[in-house]
């Protein structure tokens, strides 16, 4: 057997999983989504019908309309941006300078500490979610802490807010941010940060002159490992996040598990798809390039 | 080395916030009382009180079926891809082949769900295969996800392992299989389980893939949790909580020591 044949051999079963299982899925999801909705399972009307004995695509572009021109769709999308965007940020600021400790600390200790950032992510997500409820309710762990310490008279609303679906995204996501920035901060030559201070920069300044901007790539990599999956975010503003925080996966959950609207799901799903797609593909193409050179 | 205590303390803030409310669920989980906010008194009671709770116990081992059904496939599949990721060099189509394979890392859940539900309904009404949704589509949904996370952990491995040893026995007039099966797999066996582990506990913790991919009759453990926690903290949870928290960090040290560099 050829050495291409046989590279083909090893290929070919994750390539055929794939295409079937995750690329294939897309297309159906953006054909869908110019379906009809309908009564019955499944609950929307084939786009290929025979009409007066001729096979015809009817397209129904009503859904794509509808999240055009309800305002209520496109605050969604909107807010969702927003939230994952300050969510990211929030991360890089609690998670940098973790980052940074476990990149400067002696190597044998870099290991064990790397491992106490990602085990909360390996329990259980919706458990931990469970704790932030017991801890911000209004006879919470918190609020019985503050009223002990007389430092509130009534107990506050904590959760069910913006700043509870805030702490719970950056809880739930730090670890996505951590991972990169250490990855990247760990590969610098301390000896830059010696021959700067050597020339009199006092530490804020190599900070800034140099670890930050070789950092970047790290940034830019854990910036979107958390933006990326925290648009679509459900549990977080479900569980912790008020009646107000209408992101667009929680949208998308009431329109196909309550309204059993498959194809107006499937529309919301598209176009935020095609939202995200574009940023990914921009990151591979810039950082991947850069990196294989 | 005042810059590394000057690092420190917010290291050590970062920890306690992510240690702090896992902490409290912990010792929680022991409390006597029913109320899950003052702590009146030492007690397992709600360690029995979960044990005899049919629905989350039985979700509990559907959920571990399904999660070592689909790691083990995600594991085949990852393996592959990262082996293939390592070793081909640049090979055509090497770059969609890699951002196919990475994308599920990223890729919302909601629409990672919805997509392959729609799939399976539409190979039911073409091929009548799957016929209904339950623990197999399930499976079948967290095995693609759990292989990009596989192959990221194995193409990492054998990228730090050069190729010589392969080299080698190929020189020595060993199959290529062989050589895959004998020399490679061997070196990347730490990977190959850390990869399984962490596939495994994916699996164990997905909600919203599984709400939508799932059928009645089957819901696994997050699906239960979630409906619970809807109506309402019980301390029952907490002592499941303190259960993962404890199988996790033991199969995490295992995974660890698997893991740790070796001086040959």
């Amino acid at each position: 057997m050829s050495a291409a044949r046989r590279r083909l051999l090893v290929l070919l079963l994750p390539l055929l999983w794939m295409a079937v299982f995750f690329l294939a899925p897309f297309a159906i999801v953006l054909s869908i989504a110019f379906a009809e909705a309908a009564e019955g399972l499944p609950p929307y009307a084939p786009l290929l019908r025979w009409v007066d004995g001729a096979l015809t695509l009817q397209l129904n572009f009503q859904n794509l309309a509808l999240l055009a021109e309800d305002s209520y769709y496109l605050d969604a999308y909107l807010l969702s941006l927003r939230v994952a965007a300050i969510s990211a940020l929030l991360c890089l600021l609690v998670g940098y300078p973790m980052a940074l400790a476990i990149a400067r600390a002696p190597e044998r200790w870099r290991v064990p500490l790397l491992l106490l950032v990602i085990l909360p992510f390996w329990t259980s997500f919706l458990l931990r979610i469970t704790a932030w409820i017991g801890i911000l309710q209004d006879q919470g762990w918190l609020n019985g802490l503050l009223l002990a310490l007389g430092v509130i008279e009534a107990p506050l609303q904590l959760l069910y807010t913006e700043f509870a679906m805030y702490l719970g995204i950056t809880y739930c996501y730090l670890p996505f941010m951590v991972l990169p920035l250490y990855a990247s901060l760990v590969k610098q030559d301390p000896a830059l940060l010696d021959a700067a201070a050597d020339l009199g920069a006092p530490p804020w300044r190599s900070f800034l002159t140099i670890t930050l901007p070789l950092s970047l790539p790290g940034i830019v990599a854990g910036f979107l490992l958390v933006f990326i999956p925290a648009v679509g975010e459900f549990v977080i503003p479900e569980l912790l996040g008020g009646p107000g925080a209408q992101l667009i996966g929680r949208v998308l959950w009431t329109e196909f598990f309550q309204n059993r609207d498959w194809p107006l799901a499937s529309a919301l799903a598209s176009v935020l798809l095609l939202a995200l797609v574009l940023p990914i593909a921009l990151f591979q193409w810039r950082f991947a390039g850069e990196r294989r050179r | 080395m005042r810059r590394a205590s000057r690092l420190a303390l917010p290291l050590g803030l970062g920890f306690a916030f992510l240690y702090l409310p896992i902490l409290l669920m912990v010792l929680f989980s022991f409390n006597d009382s029913r109320m899950v906010t003052s702590f009146t008194g030492f007690s397992t009671r709600w360690y029995a009180a979960l044990w005899n709770n049919d629905a989350l116990t039985g979700a509990l081992f559907l959920s571990l079926r399904i999660a070592a059904v689909s790691a083990t496939m995600a594991t085949i599949l990852g393996v592959l891809a990262g082996f293939a990721l390592a070793r081909f060099g640049r090979f055509r189509g090497r770059p969609l082949f890699a951002a196919v394979m990475a994308a599920p890392l990223v890729m919302p859940e909601v629409i990672t769900g919805l997509s392959l539900l729609l799939l399976f309904v539409a190979m039911e009404q073409a091929f009548g295969f799957p016929a209904g949704r339950g623990a197999s589509t399930v499976a079948i949904a967290h095995a693609t996800f759990g292989a990009a996370y596989v192959a990221v952990v194995v193409q990492a491995r054998l990228s730090e392992l050069d190729a010589s040893l392969e080299d080698a026995a190929l020189d020595l007039g060993a199959r290529p299989w062989a050589v895959f099966f004998q020399v490679t797999l061997p070196l990347a066996a730490p990977a190959v389980g850390a990869g399984w582990l962490l596939a495994f506990t994916l699996s164990l913790d997905d909600l919203v893939v599984a709400s939508f991919v799932s059928g009645p009759g089957a819901s696994t453990l997050p699906m239960v949790i979630f409906s619970a926690v809807r109506l309402g903290l019980t301390p029952e949870l907490y002592a499941l909580a303190t259960l993962l928290v404890l199988a996790v960090s033991v199969a995490l040290l295992l995974a660890w020591w698997l893991l740790r560099p070796r001086r040959a």
